[in-house]
């Protein structure tokens, strides 16, 4: 039975994945922001199979509450086989060019809270020597375009932090995946005007993430065809890139 | 407000409708008040398997459903379960086989939304047995316009009740059903199938063996004339005592794209109605075969309604009553054959006399008849008007979910209870199915 702590519980990319290991039993603590909504996810997971469901609410934007989040987590599963870091918004990119406070919490949201919870998250599974951080950040962050860079950076801020942190937390045995979604037809994209032969859905992007932590995969694309895509986005010399409308 | 808009299944008539997608429960007052302030009036839309336009709301903005897929509550000592109305059958039975549970009644495809399947009441291959899915429907919740949430039942507002299944949508959001489920020991079927030479020997076996099976459904050479008319292939089944419980896995075969023009011709259909009937046992023949091709032969391959071409397609699914049914029958076939046109998917099936709980349930006692055309403007002038005039003379009804063509009048006269159903209507809700048959 795994016993899986995942943070923004409600997202649609969470919720998928966390139905494929509801059906496998799954013990699961499940923290996000609204109680409603998080207490119909519990809802939902256990009536599919899982074990048990513990709920908690946090706003991952109070760092200083994220400890007693862990501890109380730890109280339920004992220890951690998989997290999953699956909050996030989808910043709109013009508001925040003329509004630097607005650019800074949104930055806080996506980058900042991530890397506090992965800086407490890791010492804990180090200890433990074992376990998978699965951490979803985005393909918006293997370059900064002009139409969502505010978002863009706060996922490579959150990839390159992962990169480095693998490698540490290789030598105890702890295994740490970035997953790195392309478009999927979720609420957060809901309403805008995606190529609809790119946008993916939630179900098959979770059976390739869950795929990927069996693997322990490093860096997952998903669906995997955005590997490629960003191959390509990446090697478009700066000169070009600037005088694109991406 | 998501990327493309949607069709019926039948893909006729064409008003893509825009969807207006709900995640949560929580939002879908404030979705359905801001809709019907904007645009004056919307409809729910689940996954799009009504054929017509049953399922197109007045203002061609649909508030979908699809997203509210969460499983409420379940009993498995009791075979209840409580979910959303967007969870499909499919994902009903993946969790319900496993656990020894199956659908107390389904349609011939698990691609349906739980709140299509109230919506519609639809029936199946065990009718003569279970009555119309309605019948199994313990509770659920609707969510009205003006009176918000309301918990409907057999004992609490038993008129919207009523009224909400069958009701095509019109009464309200389904916002959740809670429905009892049938114990089985195995997924597999066991089932008997027989040719038939026509319809005399239709009715004969069909009385023979829906007495000893719970399932049973004919198909029907639509192409067959003269001497031959009304031939088919009997198929009737139990679900088997032993074998496994076992949910079927998704299928990835699909129809890619549609093609510029329809596959189904008069060569195509009478050269493979010919084979698919001579490959079938003259006397009964025990098989063995797993649910899904025994109750959704078309779910195998996604997005079957495509090989129809970019005009799509309609379905004729009448009722005749039981005293009418074979003369009619035989009258409906024989205009059938000779129009040259007509779908290898034509099927048979006798419903009994259990009474449907809706106001505007399509099942009553009788046989019913449904089978595909490839839409071209003939067949609202030529074929349709002539099978009209059969069904209407013999009593008989057409079903809303699969309709596209009907006359109001025959619509009024057949569903007598359509006034209750428009007096209990919420206002913010309206199809365009409705606003055709009713004025």
């Amino acid at each position: 039975m795994k016993r899986i702590l995942i943070i923004g519980a409600t997202s649609a990319i969470a919720t998928a994945c966390a139905r494929a290991w509801a059906e496998q039993g799954a013990h699961f603590f499940l923290v996000a922001r609204n109680p409603h909504t998080l207490s119909q996810t519990a809802t939902d997971l256990s009536a599919r199979g899982a074990a048990a469901c513990h709920t908690y609410e946090l706003d991952v934007t109070r760092i200083d509450d994220h400890p007693a989040m862990l501890s109380s987590c730890l109280d339920t599963l004992t220890e951690i086989d998989i997290a999953l870091i699956a909050h996030g918004t989808l910043p709109d990119q013009t508001a925040c060019e003329g509004d630097a406070p607005l650019a800074v919490e949104e930055f806080n949201l996506n980058a900042t809270a991530t890397i506090a919870l992965l800086t407490i998250l890791a010492t804990r599974l180090e200890h433990q020597k074992s376990g998978t951080l699965a951490v979803i950040t985005s393909v918006a962050g293997d370059r900064g375009r002009p139409s969502n860079y505010v978002y863009g950076s706060a996922k490579a801020a959150v990839s390159t932090f992962c990169e480095g942190m693998r490698a540490r937390l290789f030598k105890s045995g702890v295994h740490l995946i970035d997953i790195r979604p392309g478009f999927v037809a979720t609420p957060m994209t809901q309403g805008l005007p995606l190529p609809a032969l790119l946008v993916a859905q939630a179900d098959s992007v979770a059976k390739r993430i869950l795929n990927g932590i069996e693997h322990r995969t490093d860096v997952l694309y998903a669906p995997g065809f955005w590997a490629w895509i960003m191959l390509i986005i990446r090697t478009i010399p700066r000169p070009v890139f600037k005088r694109l409308s991406l | 407000m998501s990327a493309s808009a949607l069709l019926s299944w039948g893909q006729h008539p064409p008003h893509p409708q825009i969807p207006h997608t709900c995640h949560w429960r929580d939002a879908l007052p404030g979705t359905l008040t801001e809709l019907a302030r904007t645009h004056g009036s919307t409809l729910a839309f689940g996954n799009g398997r009504s054929y017509g336009d049953s399922c197109l709301a007045t203002s061609d903005h649909v508030l979908s459903l699809r997203h509210l897929d969460r499983f409420i509550e379940a009993d498995w000592t009791r075979g209840r379960l409580t979910a959303e109305s967007g969870v499909t059958l499919e994902d009903i039975l993946a969790l319900a086989i496993p656990r020894g549970w199956f659908l107390s009644v389904t349609p011939g495809t698990q691609l349906i939304t739980l709140g299509g399947a109230i919506a519609n009441d639809v029936h199946g291959k065990n009718h003569h047995v279970r009555g119309t899915f309605g019948r199994h429907v313990r509770r659920f919740g609707l969510l009205r316009s003006q009176e918000g949430r309301l918990l409907c039942s057999p004992d609490e507002n038993q008129q919207l009740f009523a009224a909400t299944i069958g009701g095509l949508g019109l009464t309200g959001i389904i916002e959740w059903a809670e429905i009892q489920l049938l114990p089985i020991r195995s997924s597999q079927i066991h089932a008997s199938v027989t040719r038939f030479e026509g319809l005399t020997e239709f009715f004969a076996l069909s009385d023979e063996l829906d007495r000893r099976y719970e399932y049973g459904v004919a198909w029907i050479d639509c192409a067959a004339t003269g001497r031959t008319t009304g031939r088919g292939v009997y198929m009737a089944g139990d679900f088997a005592a032993e074998g496994g419980l076992q949910a079927a896995r998704r299928t990835n075969l699909g129809v890619p794209v549609t093609p510029p023009i329809s596959l189904i011709n008069s060569l195509s259909l009478h050269a493979f109605n010919e084979v698919y009937w001579r490959k079938h046992p003259r006397s009964q023949q025990p098989r063995r075969l797993g649910y899904a091709p025994f109750f959704y032969p078309l779910d195998g391959v996604r997005n079957w309604n495509r090989i129809y071409g970019p005009k799509g397609f309609q379905q004729y699914q009448c009722l005749i009553p039981r005293d009418q049914a074979e003369s009619a029958m035989h009258a409906l076939l024989s205009a059938i054959a000779s129009s040259g046109t007509g779908s290898f998917l034509a099927v048979l099936k006798r419903c009994g006399d259990l009474e449907s709980p809706g106001l505007l349930s399509f099942p009553a006692q009788g046989t019913t008849l449904a089978l595909d055309f490839p839409q071209s403007s003939r067949l609202d002038t030529e074929l349709f008007p002539r099978l009209d005039t059969i069904v209407r003379e013999a009593g008989g009804r057409l079903y809303p979910a699969k309709d596209a063509h009907m006359l109001g009048e025959d619509f009024r006269r057949a569903y007598p209870a359509w006034e209750r159903l428009e007096a209990l209507r919420d206002p913010a809700l309206n199809s365009r199915f409705w606003t055709r048959v009713t004025t």
